[in-house]
């Protein structure tokens, strides 16, 4: 694959990882909007895992878990994507070096924590961010963060820690390129497999923490902070706005982009069903920024009021009732 | 969400930096919108923020007084808990806990402070003792 005189263009995404795999694919030739690259893989979904700790919250994703684009894609389109991690540090740069230095553009797993790019207050331990290197200059990186409006640079030594950063999901130096991308897609057959995939995800997950069954089981917990300590229990419900739309999500935690996916696709296979999707899709989006403001409300209200736990639980569920409708829509439209 | 109605709070937390957010334009078809910020979404930055302030702040008047170490001051002061700070490291929290005891802090070698600074992007001094109070 000769790139290496081919111009690289940065494109600001809602999302890390969809939108370095929509840049990366366009770049080599298979122009791919975001959406597409993220209703593509499948990665719509809702998990609430009480279990699993994020900085003492528990974890609350709008999506798949990480790395799922990158392999939804190479499963559904057929693109063949090398991943290399290393052990030691060095040979991890040396590597990357070698990779710019032939011209190619190359995704890496960074931690958020020691990007200096990053303004302090979103600096958090969290190991699954991706971006684009583009190119080097002397000791300096050239990166494409998806979720920046411009271009960015890391010195070598800020992006070594950022990319060996240790905890959980240590991202072990991980990079990445395409070693085959398709000409085109056949949407005809791909769409229809990942629509339905989806929507069968949020609707018949038999374990009671994911897809609408994990919503209406957050909600239940919502409930339950009203006898939680007290700041426990805005920390709580403040952490939940953030997962939805502090973490790189297009905004109302993937919706958005989900509805953007429904309308594309509608448009290129001219199906009637997905483009009514889409908006019902948006609906349920504006619903979820309801949500959050909700929760503003109920997280600025003095120290003295109390706060409504069950109408905040109630907002949840008619979400999730709501999002029922549009999967059963989408696994009608073909 | 309509393109006009993405918030444009302006949130001292971006920094200037600007938000995509997925938009429906007049035609009803979507399109990336630049957000500067949205009140709600700058609200539960800026909880969990001060919260890690509040953990840091509690740590550093106990380690004044000499309760604790540094290294529990650190933990917070790097946005790090219990947990993440023995995911990070490898070690359990049994024994990052005992290490909170000033006594058994001021006892341990070199290269194990090591294994704390480095996860914190600090040097084994600076781990050592509390950075100057800002005024």
């Amino acid at each position: 694959m000769s790139v290496a005189s081919k111009e690289f263009i940065h494109k600001h995404a809602g999302h890390c990882e969809s939108g370095v795999m929509s840049t990366m694919l366009s770049h080599h030739g298979l122009a791919m909007s975001e959406p597409m690259a993220f209703g593509l893989s499948s990665a719509l979904s809702f998990a609430y895992l009480p279990f699993v700790k994020l900085a003492g919250m528990p974890l609350i994703a709008y999506r798949s878990i990480p790395k799922a684009i990158i392999k939804g894609l190479q499963k559904n389109i057929g693109v063949k994507m090398k991943i290399e991690t290393f052990s030691n540090q060095q040979k991890g740069q040396e590597r990357l070096d070698v990779l710019l230095e032939e011209g190619k553009i190359v995704g890496a797993q960074t931690s958020v924590f020691w990007l200096p790019y990053l303004p302090e207050e979103m600096r958090f331990h969290f190991n699954g961010h991706n971006l684009l290197v583009y190119g080097k200059e002397a000791s300096t990186y050239k990166i494409s963060d998806p979720v920046f409006e411009h271009v960015v640079e890391a010195s070598e030594q800020e992006f070594l820690k950022a990319r060996f950063a240790k905890g959980v999901m240590a991202p072990k130096g991980a990079i990445y390129y395409p070693t085959f991308v398709p000409e085109n897609i056949d949407y005809a057959s791909v769409v229809p497999k990942a629509v339905k995939a989806v929507a069968k995800r949020m609707l018949k997950t038999p374990v009671p923490i994911a897809g609408l069954k994990g919503m209406r089981y957050l909600a239940k917990n919502i409930r339950n902070l009203e006898s939680k300590d007290r700041r426990y229990a805005r920390l709580f419900l403040g952490h939940i706005v953030r997962m939805q739309e502090e973490i790189g999500t297009g905004g109302a935690g993937f919706r958005y982009i989900y509805a953007s996916f429904l309308q594309e696709s509608g448009k290129i296979l001219g199906n009637e069903t997905l483009l009514e999707a889409s908006e019902m899709m948006t609906a349920v989006g504006d619903s979820w920024r309801e949500f959050a403001l909700l929760i503003a409300k109920s997280i600025r209200s003095k120290k003295s009021e109390t706060v409504d736990f069950d109408a905040i639980a109630k907002k949840l569920e008619s979400i999730a009732d709501e999002e029922a409708l549009v999967y059963q829509k989408m696994l009608t439209a073909f | 969400m309509k393109a006009q109605e993405v918030p444009q709070d302006d949130n001292s937390t971006y920094h200037g930096e600007k938000r995509a957010v997925y938009a429906t334009t007049k035609d009803g078809d979507y399109d990336v919108v630049a957000s500067s910020g949205w009140d709600v979404e700058a609200e539960a930055t800026q909880q969990a923020v001060a919260e890690l302030q509040r953990l840091a702040d509690e740590a550093y008047a106990a380690c004044e007084t000499g309760k604790c170490s540094p290294l529990e001051y650190h933990m917070y002061a790097k946005r790090l808990d219990l947990l993440s700070l023995s995911q990070a490291t490898g070690l359990f929290q049994w024994r990052i806990k005992r290490h909170f005891n000033v006594k058994n802090f001021n006892k341990l070698s070199d290269k194990l402070l090591d294994r704390y600074a480095d996860v914190m992007g600090i040097t084994i001094s600076e781990l050592k003792k509390l950075p100057q109070k800002e005024s």
